[in-house]
C-alpha cells in the first residue's frame, strides 16, 4: 500500500477540531458530571433472575412498600432478570441490604435465582476513586518520563499531550451518554493510554528516523512522509484491535460491555491523536533535525 | 559494544556476512521450540474440563477417611443407582467424581443422608466441587490448570475492616491509666482530666513546670524509645507532658491485630467446608476473604462473626459454697475453681511465648489493660501460694442436620465449648505485666496462641462484598470463550487475506502466543478473571501489532533492496519500535496491576504477560518461521 497523504496541510482543522473535542468533554465532565458506578460510589447492587418475566415498575412498589423508597430498578437483558441499585447511605451500615432486599424481593414475587450481589462501603468507594486518579496521573507522569529519555522532551510533550486528549475524549463521551464508570472502565482507560501511547511512539519512532536519513526537506514534510509510511501499519493494528473488541462487544456480555465500549472509543480517538496531536504539537513546537543531534557515528542510521 | 548501529542487532538481530544472509542460528530454534513444547505441557491442563464432584471430609467424626471408606463411599453411591466415574483419596478426604451436575447433586443429597445422622453434631462435611482432571503424568510435571476467580468460579468475596483505631485508642488509653497511677504512686500531682487521649497521643497537664519536671523523672524510666516518645508540651494554655506511641509500635499493634483476627478467621473458615477458602490481609488494616461456591452470604457472615475469650478464676477454698464452684479438668485432674472471674479476654492485650531472662526457661508473658491489671493485682496480692485457672471459652459453629417440613436442612448454631487451659501457683501480686512459668516450650507456645485467641480483637466490619451466583459465573466463562474465540478467528482471517504467506506466520506466532500465555497463566498460579479474559482478548488483537511492523517495513524495504536483506532489514529495523512501543505499554499494565485489586488486577496480569510473550513470539518465532520458508534458497518473489 502506497499512501500519499498531505496529513498536515489539514493540521489546522485538526487543531480546531481537537479543541472543540476537548471543550466539549470538559463541558460534559463539569456539567453533566461521570456517572460513577457502584465501585466509585459505594452502595448496594443486587441482580436477581425470576421464573417469569417481572415489571420493574411492580418491582419498585414492593420495595418502596418494604422501606427502601430510593431504590434503582431496571431490567438487564431478559425480561426476568432484574437489576436494583441502592445508593449508599451516611452512617448506616449497608452490609446486609442486599440480603435484605433478595429475602423482601423473593417474598414479593416468587422464587429467584441469585445472578450478583455487590455491597461496597462508602469509605472503599471514596480509596477507589483517589487511587484510581492517582493511576492514571502515574501512568502519564511515567510515560512522560520514558519517552523524554528515549526520545527528546518536544517527542515526550507531543505523546502525553496526545494521551491526556485520548483520555479526556473517552471520559468526556462517557459524561454525555451517561453510561456508567466502574473499576473496569478505569482499566480500560489505562488500556487506552498503553494502546495509543503504542501508536505515538510507532509514529514518532518513524518521525526521528526520518529526520535522520532524509535530508533537506522541511519538518512539515518529513512528518508527512513518516506518517504516510506508517499508515498502512496504524490502520492493520487498529482494525485488528476493533475486531477483538467487536468479538468483545458481541459475545462478552453485560458485565464487560462498558469495557469494551470505553478502549473501542479509545482505539478510535486514539488512532486520530497519534496522527493529528502528538505530530502535530511536533510543528508547534518546531521541532528540528537538531533537537534529535544524538551521537551519530555513522551518517545517521536509526542509531539509538 | 564497539557496534552499536542497529539496537536490535546486538540483541535478536543476526550479523552474518553478506554472502549468506538467511543464516538463522540453530540455538534460537532451539529455544523457540523448547518454549512451545513447554507451554503446550503447562497450557495442556486448562483442557480438560473439570469433573463434578462431592468431597467428602471428616467433621466430628471419628472415622479415618481411607481407601477402605473411599470404596465403601463408592459402593453406596452405585447401589443406589448413581453411577461414579471416580472415587480417589486426596489430602482432604474422599472425592468422588460424577459424571454431570443432576449426579453431583443426588449424590451429595444421599450421602449427606447417609453419613449425617439427623440431630446429632455433623459428621462429615459433605462439598460440592469442580475437580481437576488433569492426568497423572501432567501432575507429576507440576503442571495444573488457572485458578478461575470467584466472578467465574462463582461464590463470596468479602473485604472486612479491623478498626485500628479502636486498636490503638485501647492501648493509649492503658498508657494514660498506666502513667497517672505511676504519678500517683510517687505522688506527683497532676491535673485530672476526662480526656487525657487523642487520636494518636496522651496528654497530663500539670500545674506548673516544677511537677511537670518532677514528673518527667518518674515517667522517662518507664516512656521512650523504642515504643514511646515523651515530651514537654504546652498543652491548652499549661505545660504538659505528651506521650506519642512511635511508628513501629503503632504498626506492632496494626499487626497484633490483624493478626489475631486472621487467625479467628482462618479457623471459622476452615469450619465451614468450603473447597478452596483464601483468607489473607489486604493492605494495612484489612483482610479479604474468599468463599468459592458458597452462595448465601449471610449465613456465612454469621459464622465469621465471634470466636473465643478467657476467663481468670482463682482456685476454691475449701470454706467456699459449691454454689460458687465449677469443677474443670485439667490434664486429667478435676480442678475446682470458683464462679467469679477476676479478669476476661477483653481485658488481655497481648501474650507471648518468652524465656525468663535469668533462668531462661521457657514462660508465657501477659500484658492486662488498665482495669485488668488493678483487678488482677488486687484479687492475687492477698493470695500468694494459691493457684489460678484460665479457662478458654470458645464459640464455634455447629452444623446439624434437621428436617423442617419434611426437607432435610443444614443449620448452624454457634456452640460454647469451655476449657481449662492452665492452672498455676500465684508466686506474687501480679499486675499489667504478667508471666506464666514452669511450662514447657511447647506448653508456652500453644498457651500464648490460646490466650492471644481469647484476647479482646479488634472490632472488624465488612466494608465490601460480592457474591456472584453459580449461574452468571458459567455464563461468564462462556461468553468469555465465545470472544476469545470470535476476536482469534477474525484477527487471524484478516491477516492471512493482507499478508498471504506471512499472515500465516503471524498465524502460528499467535497460536503460540496464546498458548504460552496460558501456560505462564497456569505456571504462576494467576487467577482468571472475567476482565482477565477481556485482556487476553485485547492482547490478541495487539498481539498481532509486533507482526504487522516488520511486515510493512519489509513491504517498504522491498521496494529498494532484495528479498533477503529486505526480510533482515525489516526485523532489525522494526525491533527498536516494538520494543519501544511494548516497553511503555508494559509501564501501563504494572501501574494496573499496582493499583488495582480483584478483577482490575486479573485484566493487569493477562496484559502484562500478554505483552511479554507476544514480543517473544514475535521476534523470536516469527523470524525462525520466515528462515524456514525463505532460507536456504534463492528467493524471487516474497507473498507478503
Amino acid at each position: 500500500m502506497n499512501f500519499n497523504i498531505d496529513f498536515m496541510a489539514h493540521r489546522h482543522i485538526a487543531t480546531v477540531l481537537s479543541g472543540l473535542f476537548l471543550v466539549a468533554s470538559v463541558v460534559a465532565f463539569v456539567w453533566l458530571g461521570v456517572n460513577r458506578g457502584l465501585d466509585f460510589t459505594g452502595g448496594v447492587l443486587v441482580e436477581l433472575a425470576f421464573e417469569a418475566p417481572v415489571d420493574p415498575v411492580y418491582v419498585r412498589t414492593i420495595l418502596a412498600e418494604d422501606g427502601y423508597a430510593n431504590a434503582v430498578v431496571q431490567s438487564l437483558g431478559s425480561e426476568t432478570e432484574v437489576q436494583v441499585r441502592m445508593p449508599p447511605i451516611a452512617g448506616i451500615d449497608q452490609s446486609n441490604l442486599g440480603d435484605n432486599i433478595r429475602a423482601s424481593l423473593v417474598e414479593g414475587i416468587g422464587a429467584a435465582d441469585l445472578r450478583r450481589s455487590e455491597f461496597v462501603g462508602p469509605t472503599v468507594g471514596e480509596e477507589l476513586t483517589e487511587k484510581g486518579g492517582l493511576a492514571l496521573l502515574v501512568a502519564l507522569g511515567m510515560v512522560l518520563l520514558y519517552i523524554m529519555l528515549r526520545f527528546t522532551g518536544k517527542f515526550a510533550l507531543g505523546a502525553v499531550v496526545a494521551l491526556t486528549h485520548d483520555v479526556i475524549v473517552v471520559v468526556g463521551l462517557f459524561c454525555m451518554f451517561g453510561w456508567t464508570f466502574n473499576l473496569a472502565e478505569l482499566a480500560a482507560l489505562l488500556a487506552v493510554i498503553g494502546y495509543s501511547l503504542n501508536d505515538t511512539i510507532v509514529v514518532s519512532d518513524r518521525i526521528r528516523e526520518n529526520f535522520r536519513t532524509i535530508r533537506r526537506r522541511k519538518p512539515v514534510e518529513i512528518i508527512n512522509i513518516s506518517l504516510n509510511q506508517m499508515l498502512g501499519r496504524t490502520l492493520v493494528t487498529s482494525l485488528t484491535t476493533l475486531l477483538v473488541l467487536l468479538a468483545l462487544l458481541i459475545a462478552g456480555g453485560e458485565q464487560i460491555s462498558g469495557f469494551a465500549t470505553a478502549l473501542t472509543i479509545g482505539v478510535v480517538v486514539g488512532t486520530y491523536s497519534s496522527i493529528y496531536v502528538a505530530a502535530n504539537l511536533l510543528l508547534m513546537l518546531n521541532i528540528t533535525s537538531e533537537d534529535l543531534a544524538l551521537p551519530v557515528k555513522d551518517g545517521g542510521e536509526d542509531t539509538v | 559494544m564497539p557496534d552499536n548501529r542497529v539496537f536490535g542487532q546486538n540483541l535478536f538481530g543476526t550479523r552474518t556476512p553478506a554472502d549468506q544472509p538467511y543464516r538463522y542460528p540453530l540455538w534460537r530454534y532451539v529455544i523457540a521450540l523448547g518454549v512451545l513444547v513447554i507451554g503446550i505441557l503447562y497450557a495442556m491442563p486448562n483442557l480438560y474440563p473439570p469433573d463434578h464432584a462431592v468431597q467428602i471430609e471428616v467433621d466430628n467424626a471419628s472415622t479415618v477417611i481411607g481407601t477402605k471408606f473411599t470404596a465403601q463411599a463408592r459402593d453406596l453411591l452405585e447401589n443406589e443407582g448413581i453411577e461414579v466415574k471416580r472415587a480417589a483419596l486426596t489430602q482432604r478426604g474422599s472425592q468422588i467424581h460424577l459424571f454431570n451436575e443432576l449426579d453431583q447433586i443426588r449424590a451429595k443429597d444421599f450421602l449427606e443422608s447417609r453419613l449425617n445422622p439427623v440431630g446429632i453434631e455433623r459428621q462429615f462435611i459433605i462439598a460440592l466441587n469442580l475437580a481437576p482432571t488433569t492426568p497423572q503424568w501432567l501432575r507429576d510435571l507440576g503442571s495444573k490448570p488457572m485458578t478461575l476467580g470467584l466472578d467465574l468460579a462463582g461464590g463470596i468475596h468479602f473485604v472486612l475492616q479491623v478498626d485500628m483505631q479502636s486498636a490503638i485508642n485501647k492501648q493509649l488509653n492503658d498508657e494514660a491509666d498506666k502513667a497517672t497511677t505511676l504519678l500517683r504512686e510517687e505522688n506527683v500531682r497532676y491535673i485530672p482530666s476526662e480526656d487525657f487521649v487523642s487520636e494518636f497521643d496522651v496528654h497530663i497537664p500539670f500545674a506548673d513546670e516544677s511537677r511537670r519536671a518532677d514528673a518527667m523523672a518518674v515517667l522517662e524510666s518507664s516512656y521512650g524509645p523504642p515504643n514511646h516518645v515523651i515530651e514537654e508540651v504546652e498543652w491548652r494554655g499549661t505545660p504538659a507532658i505528651r506521650i506519642t506511641l512511635t511508628q513501629d509500635r503503632l504498626n506492632e499493634i496494626e499487626d497484633a491485630a490483624i493478626e489475631q483476627n486472621l487467625t479467628g478467621l482462618r479457623n471459622r473458615v476452615n469450619e465451614l467446608g468450603v473447597a478452596e477458602p483464601l483468607v489473607q490481609r489486604l493492605g494495612s488494616s484489612r483482610i479479604v476473604i474468599e468463599l468459592p461456591g458458597v452462595q448465601d452470604s449471610s449465613e456465612a457472615k454469621r459464622i465469621l462473626d465471634k470466636f473465643a475469650t478467657l476467663e481468670f478464676r482463682l482456685e476454691a477454698s475449701v470454706s467456699d459454697r459449691p454454689s460458687q464452684i465449677e469443677v474443670l479438668p485439667y490434664e486429667g485432674v478435676d480442678v475446682r475453681l470458683l464462679k467469679e472471674n477476676i479478669v476476661t479476654g477483653d481485658n488481655v492485650v497481648d501474650a507471648q511465648q518468652a524465656r525468663d531472662p535469668e533462668t531462661s526457661l521457657p514462660q508465657v508473658n501477659m500484658q492486662f489493660d488498665s482495669i485488668g491489671g488493678e483487678r488482677i493485682n488486687r484479687a492475687t496480692a492477698p493470695n500468694i501460694g494459691r493457684r489460678m485457672g484460665i479457662i478458654f471459652i470458645e464459640q464455634r459453629p455447629v452444623i446439624v442436620n434437621e428436617f423442617v417440613n419434611g426437607e432435610r436442612v443444614e443449620r448452624t448454631k454457634i456452640e460454647t465449648t469451655r476449657r481449662l487451659i492452665s492452672v498455676a501457683t500465684i508466686q506474687g501480686a501480679l499486675s499489667y505485666n504478667s508471666r506464666i512459668t514452669g511450662i514447657s516450650v511447647r506448653d508456652a507456645q500453644e498457651l500464648a496462641i490460646l490466650l492471644r485467641a481469647g484476647a479482646l480483637a479488634a472490632p472488624m466490619y465488612f466494608v465490601e462484598e460480592r457474591t456472584v451466583g453459580a449461574s452468571l459465573g458459567d455464563e461468564n466463562i462462556d461468553r468469555g470463550m465465545l470472544a476469545v474465540v470470535i476476536g482469534l478467528a477474525l484477527v487471524a482471517l484478516f491477516m492471512i487475506v493482507y499478508y498471504k504467506v506471512f499472515g500465516v506466520i503471524a498465524d502460528i506466532c499467535l497460536t503460540m502466543n496464546m498458548i504460552v500465555l496460558v501456560a505462564v497463566m497456569s505456571l504462576l498460579g494467576a487467577t482468571l478473571t472475567l476482565p482477565g479474559i477481556a485482556g487476553i482478548v485485547l492482547t490478541v488483537g495487539m498481539a498481532v501489532d509486533a507482526n504487522v511492523l516488520i511486515f510493512s517495513r519489509i513491504r517498504e524495504e522491498l521496494k529498494r533492496s532484495p528479498p533477503a536483506t529486505a526480510i533482515k532489514n525489516g526485523y532489525d529495523r522494526a525491533f527498536v519500535t516494538i520494543l519501544d512501543a511494548n516497553v511503555t505499554t508494559l509501564f501501563v499494565a504494572l501501574i494496573l496491576l499496582a493499583i488495582g485489586s480483584g478483577p482490575v488486577a486479573g485484566f493487569a496480569v493477562t496484559l502484562s504477560i500478554g505483552i511479554v510473550t507476544s514480543m517473544f513470539t514475535s521476534i523470536f518465532v516469527s523470524r525462525g518461521l520466515v528462515h524456514l520458508v525463505y532460507g536456504n534458497r534463492a528467493v524471487r518473489t516474497v507473498w507478503i
